[in-house]
């Protein structure tokens, strides 16, 4: 008996099965994603706050907050711009939705060149991946993994932002799909607020 | 979507997101102002984390619609998440003894 009779067979018994936990198979993986990166964040962290706690000339090099405060308004407010471009797609007003969505792909591209000058101002300083002039040489792999890995997400959101926009303005995407994109857009969002108190805030020169 | 979710998203209005928006905005503005205490490093760690792990509960019961989708999910995502974080919490004595030096540097 071959699959596609097996499962004929399932349906005309009423043995079908609904989506799991009557989520849209979209929307679920992208949540499972979310949980899997979380993951591979909390072990970046984790690992981060582990050399800190067990290194003893850990340096402090961060003089100002200017920066990560707007880089911080920032993304939050991507997040808003977000939820109305999902508003606007659930009215079916598309031009509005892709509006919101432009500006907060905008949003994020201001964000991720605030983080690049951050990092060329660093690198000019003189720290580099294995070292710094203030301490030691682990705080730069840190610090570049784990803002590295959140510019990443940052970048592909964008990219993910711009297609997804496109195609929803075309007619070949819907609201569905610009909530699951707005579901990444939300996390990367989150993981920023453990990334500024945990690697920026608390290496603050006093 | 569930119809829980976008029933909740119709009705919720703009209102709810901006108040949430502004909430966060004020928590982060709060890890800011905790960052200029003159106050022990492991206690600043602990006020920020306890801020920030806030300001992600938010994010995700109103930002993400987690509030709106059905109560087992919501349950499925905390208890796998949560247990999972602190599982990875098993190596903190090891990165203690290496403040302390024992027993490898004695």
């Amino acid at each position: 008996m071959s699959q596609a009779d097996l499962t004929m067979e399932g349906h005309s018994s009423g043995m079908t099965i609904g989506p799991v936990f009557s989520i849209p198979t979209k929307k679920l993986a992208m949540w499972l994603f979310i949980i899997a990166d979380t993951m591979t964040f909390a072990a970046c962290l984790v690992a981060y706050g582990f050399l800190r706690n067990g290194t003893p000339n850990w340096p402090r090099p961060f003089h100002s907050i200017t920066n990560v405060a707007l880089m911080t308004f920032i993304l939050l407010t991507s997040s808003l711009t977000m939820l109305i471009g999902l508003r606007s797609a659930r009215a079916g007003d598309k031009a509005g939705a892709f509006r919101w969505i432009m500006i907060t792909t905008a949003l994020g591209i201001v964000f991720a060149l605030l983080h690049i000058r951050e990092w060329i101002g660093l690198i000019n300083e003189g720290m580099t991946l294995f070292k710094n002039p203030w301490g030691t040489g682990l705080f730069g792999a840190s610090f570049f993994s784990i803002t590295g890995l959140h510019l990443t997400h940052v970048t592909c959101g964008i990219i993910a932002l711009i297609a997804v926009g496109v195609r929803y303005k075309g007619g070949r995407y819907n609201a569905d799909d610009i909530e699951v994109l707005g579901l990444y857009w939300h996390f990367v969002d989150l993981v920023w607020m453990f990334v500024v108190p945990l690697v920026y805030l608390l290496n603050l020169t006093h | 979507m569930t119809t829980t979710a976008a029933d909740a998203q119709k009705s919720g209005g703009i209102g709810k997101d901006l108040i949430v928006y502004v909430c966060l905005l004020a928590l982060a503005g709060l890890q800011f102002v905790i960052a200029y205490q003159n106050i022990d490093v492991s206690q600043m760690f602990v006020r920020m984390l306890a801020v920030a792990c806030v300001e992600a509960g938010l994010a995700e019961l109103f930002f993400m619609h987690l509030w709106s989708e059905k109560r087992v999910f919501l349950w499925f995502v905390i208890i796998f998440t949560v247990s999972v974080l602190l599982g990875m919490q098993y190596g903190w004595t090891d990165s203690f003894r290496m403040v302390n030096g024992a027993p490898f540097s004695k």
